[in-house]
């Protein structure tokens, strides 16, 4: 069925005069539970179901979308995109250039999930949510909110390459903000759950001994690799948000910062996934996103990102990873290549319409729609930094410090639209004196230059402490689009950033 | 197929409501039929059309709720649809916080809709990206601009005599020049509901404007300093902003559980106190001529005008219906955009009331830091200027700041004339003490 329909759109845009024509047709399915404290706030399921047929036509992309899923509906859609690319190949100057693909002919890739959850009962979902804000309201909290997303891709996409794909992509996110509340000084505090969005089935919410990572002595934290222990998280961030109302407000300074994964993946996110992207360093997102300092010019000079501990890897492969598929939306098969080696910029991400710019026939297969009725673009994969070659436990980091301060967990972040100067919060911090953690503080963040920042990282823990932390609503592109993406990394060591405290009086 | 009449609509509805075997039932139909284009680099570089509907299905057993969704459209998905939510439903458990749906209500009727608007096709939206690039092609500049248009309505109906239609249009456009040697940027931006006001080359020339005098930037010590905030540097139609986070921490709920700014030391709100500048109003009317919004809420509420902040003293506080009925405080739905009251002086006569100062034409990337004082942080963007006996002397490298809308709104030195942007009407501010942090080497 999804065949005849995906021709019928092929055919109708060749013979409106497309040159090359792709089609998706997509049944997105999704479900979100929200909880607060003892009662549920809403359970929502959500299906939706279309086409967006993409065509080149002199030279110009033209896309047009429809929910009419039958054989009229997607020739419709095929033409109107045929028309939308001719009207606007008067404005364009240059036709599109695309890397050849060849076709793959029928072929299908699955999550490798253990457990669908949506096939779990809603019931079990609900009670484990609320368990999580027991467990955090045993534990002094006074407020709490948890929430479980999940979401099935079921996508058939094909061209005039030869192509006809079927993927069934899933991903999962459970997460909780818990609140504690001094009315008598009026303030309040909040920590942020400790997991990560994964590419995993509802696995991820069965808590296994091996997939937890002891985090610093002293702080009660626990890292979770690919599945994760909701109750026991909730528990301690009770501890922790109660913690904040009388921690230490941190003293403004340079300091070495250690920067757990479930923190670091964002920082990694920002200043090194979003400034390799080809399409912002050639000025394509400069009305929105912004564009990026690493241009490359700026690549041929030669000087490091980073220092030479600093190796990036993009991949689509990472078992469990947010990126992870076997080909993307314009069908071609997923790889992993390196960004950044040994400090240096060696490549960016890029797609089938932009290898040839920088001298490439090839496109990385980092091409993502996040629905049918959205165009593909280029989108980042999974950035991961390679973790240390040598041995290297996150105690062994702390001991080594003299003035620092041990960041967990997002927070606030920000950068410029250039990507050079940014300011990164943290859900919970440590000051770290002479070797050892000696107790909660707040108020910190880091601001910092892009490329300082990364110069001044000093050491990264081994593959033992390696651990994913993913964005399930990264936003790119105009209109506007969200995509979900893993940064893997190790517990990473970074000297003297400058912390700035953020306490005011209103 | 997207724009359905009102009988159209519920039609529809009515037939959802049929499969329903659950106590309450509701239905909402969302369609919109809109297109776009994107231009980079003076040519176009991707370019859409999208025609879809969604229904969203809540079914309650008693105190218990789900909610399923789908956009297709024959009996038998329909009636999947409903099973769906009946079963998520049933399997729920009792909510605390049940309230009934909602009857009949009486709606205001807004000027939401234009048909200039509802009929723009791809030539149309051609013609205006190419009215920018031709101009920056002239002046040797690159620009980025995106067109987006829709034309939509929802319509809602539930099994307790509630229904309710609206119709919209909505055109949005912004568009961010900068110089071949990436030295200087520029930004406008605006959106509209009748796109007989719309013209791509008269904001891509504001932009252009700003890309070449933005050129050669001096850098100057971050500090406290007085600032013109122009509207895209305090509300934004595709980011976070400064008023628009104010506006978003207005719930009673948190503020009466004592996680909001406006949470009483010892318990309760601040409504009634004067928190910021007497000159400070900022209000909401559906029905404004300026920007014309919807007229009811999520829920099924009427909206209707309503004052948030007046003189600078908050007068009403947005809640759930559970928390107004807990409460006992009026039930009062959040706005869909809002209008600050302002004056008639345009940005140039703050520049030349202007003894030192900096204009700011953009914020951006601005997240929270410290939702307790609402404190932000973000940076400047597409054109910072230093004035000095009001005339801008020179452009300045971009800053971070650090600044809470609530300081802000108490160090006012003057409003100007409000013009509508991401949805809201709200003016450009004089600020005095306003906060940059660092400085940025973006352009």
């Amino acid at each position: 069925m999804n065949k005849r329909l995906a021709d019928a759109a092929l055919n109708a845009a060749k013979s409106a005069g497309a040159s090359y024509a792709d089609v998706r047709i997509g049944r997105y399915l999704n479900q979100s539970v929200f909880t607060r404290e003892k009662q549920v706030q809403n359970i929502a399921n959500g299906e939706s179901l279309g086409a967006g047929v993409r065509v080149l036509a002199n030279g110009t992309w033209g896309f047009a979308a429809t929910n009419q899923l039958n054989e009229q509906g997607l020739a419709k859609a095929a033409q109107l995109a045929v028309q939308i690319a001719k009207a606007n190949s008067k404005v364009q100057k240059e036709p599109v250039k695309l890397a050849p693909q060849k076709g793959f002919g029928e072929v299908s890739w699955k999550t490798p999930i253990q457990q669908n959850a949506f096939e779990v009962p809603v019931a079990q979902k609900v009670e484990l949510l609320l368990a999580a804000n027991a467990k955090a309201l045993d534990n002094g909290a006074n407020f709490v909110n948890s929430a479980l997303f999940q979401v099935n891709e079921q996508k058939y996409f094909a061209t005039t390459d030869g192509s006809y794909i079927n993927q069934d992509v899933h991903r999962i996110w459970p997460t909780f903000s818990v609140t504690a509340v001094d009315r008598a000084s009026g303030k309040f505090k909040t920590r942020e759950a400790l997991s990560a969005p994964m590419g995993l089935g509802y696995e991820y919410m069965v808590p296994k001994a091996q997939d937890k990572i002891a985090g610093p002595a002293d702080t009660g934290l626990i890292g979770y690799k690919n599945s994760y222990d909701i109750l026991e998280d909730a528990a301690l961030a009770a501890k922790q948000a109660k913690g904040k109302l009388t921690a230490t407000s941190v003293t403004p300074g340079k300091y070495d910062l250690v920067l757990d994964p479930n923190h670091l993946g964002l920082t990694i996110h920002e200043s090194v996934g979003h400034p390799l992207e080809l399409d912002r360093v050639l000025g394509y997102e400069a009305n929105y996103a912004g564009t990026s300092f690493a241009t490359l010019d700026w690549r041929k000079q030669g000087k490091p990102y980073g220092s030479k501990l600093v190796n990036i890897v993009a991949d689509k492969l990472q078992p469990g990873s947010l990126g992870a598929v076997g080909y993307d939306d314009e069908g071609v098969k997923t790889k992993e290549w390196d960004l950044i080696k040994d400090g240096k910029l060696v490549d960016y991400q890029k797609i089938r319409d932009q290898a040839h710019i920088v001298g490439q026939n090839e496109s990385d297969g980092c091409c993502y729609a996040d629905s049918w009725d959205s165009v593909q673009f280029q989108r980042m994969p999974n950035v991961s930094l390679r973790p240390g070659a040598q041995k290297l436990s996150v105690d062994d980091m702390v001991k080594n410090v003299d003035k620092g301060i041990y960041i967990a967990g997002r927070g606030s972040y920000s950068i410029d639209q250039q990507r050079y100067n940014f300011q990164f919060g943290g859900t919970v911090f440590y000051a770290i004196e002479k070797g050892k953690i000696t107790g909660q503080i707040e108020d910190v963040a880091y601001q910092a230059n892009t490329l300082e920042f990364w110069n001044s990282c000093a050491a990264i823990c081994d593959q033992s402490d390696y651990r994913l932390f993913g964005s399930f609503f990264d936003g790119k592109g105009q209109p506007s689009q969200v995509s979900a993406v893993s940064h893997g990394s190790a517990t990473t060591r970074f000297n003297g950033v400058n912390v700035i405290n953020t306490a005011r009086k209103v | 197929m997207a724009i359905l009449s009102r009988d159209e609509a519920q039609s529809i509805l009515k037939k959802v409501l049929s499969f329903t075997t659950a106590d309450e039932c509701e239905a909402t139909l969302n369609g919109t039929n809109g297109g776009n284009i994107r231009t980079a680099r003076n040519t176009v570089s991707t370019a859409g059309a999208v025609d879809n509907i969604s229904l969203a299905v809540e079914a309650r057993f008693g105190k218990r709720s789900g909610v399923a969704t789908c956009n297709q459209f024959d009996d038998a998905t329909l009636r999947r649809c409903v099973q769906r939510a009946e079963e998520v439903a049933r399997l729920a458990p009792e909510s605390p916080e049940y309230v009934p749906l909602l009857g009949a209500q009486q709606y205001l009727t807004a000027p939401s809709f234009a048909q200039s608007t509802a009929g723009i096709t791809p030539d149309y939206r051609a013609s205006q990206a190419l009215a920018g690039i031709k101009l920056c092609d002239q002046k040797k500049l690159s620009s980025a601009s995106f067109l987006e248009d829709e034309s939509g309505f929802i319509a809602k109906r539930n099994n307790k005599g509630l229904e309710a239609y609206q119709q919209f249009t909505n055109l949005d456009f912004s568009v961010t020049v900068r110089t071949p040697d990436g030295l200087g940027s520029g930004y406008a931006a605006g959106d509209f509901t009748d796109i007989s006001k719309f013209d791509a080359g008269r904001m891509t020339q504001i932009a252009a404007d700003k890309a070449a005098a933005s050129v050669g930037a001096k850098a100057i010590e971050p500090g406290k300093y007085t600032v013109i905030l122009e509207p895209a540097a305090l509300v934004s139609n595709t980011d976070a902003s400064l008023l628009g986070a104010l506006m978003n921490a207005f719930d009673a709920r948190n503020a009466d559980e004592g996680r909001s700014f406006l949470s009483k030391k010892g318990g309760g709100n601040k409504k009634g106190e004067k928190l910021f500048d007497e000159r400070v109003t900022i209000y909401s009317d559906p029905t404004s001529a300026d920007i014309p919004g919807l007229v009811f809420a999520g829920d099924g509420r009427p909206r209707q005008k309503t004052t948030w902040i007046e003189k600078g003293v908050v007068k009403n506080l947005y809640s759930s219906r559970f928390w107004a009925q807990k409460a006992g405080i009026p039930d009062i739905p959040g706005p869909s955009g809002f209008i600050m009251a302002g004056g008639t002086a345009s940005t140039a006569d703050l520049i030349k009331s202007t003894q030192k100062g900096i204009l700011v034409t953009r914020l951006w990337y601005i997240r929270p830091v410290d939702p307790q004082t609402l404190l932000y942080t973000g940076l400047t963007r597409d054109g910072t200027f230093y004035i000095e006996n009001g005339k801008i002397k020179h452009p300045v490298k971009n800053f971070r700041f650090n600044e809470s809308p609530i300081i802000m709104l108490n160090n006012l030195e003057a409003i100007g004339r409000p013009v509508r942007l991401g949805g809201n009407f709200v003016p450009p501010l004089k600020i005095r003490d306003f906060t940059f942090t660092s400085l940025s080497d973006a352009v």
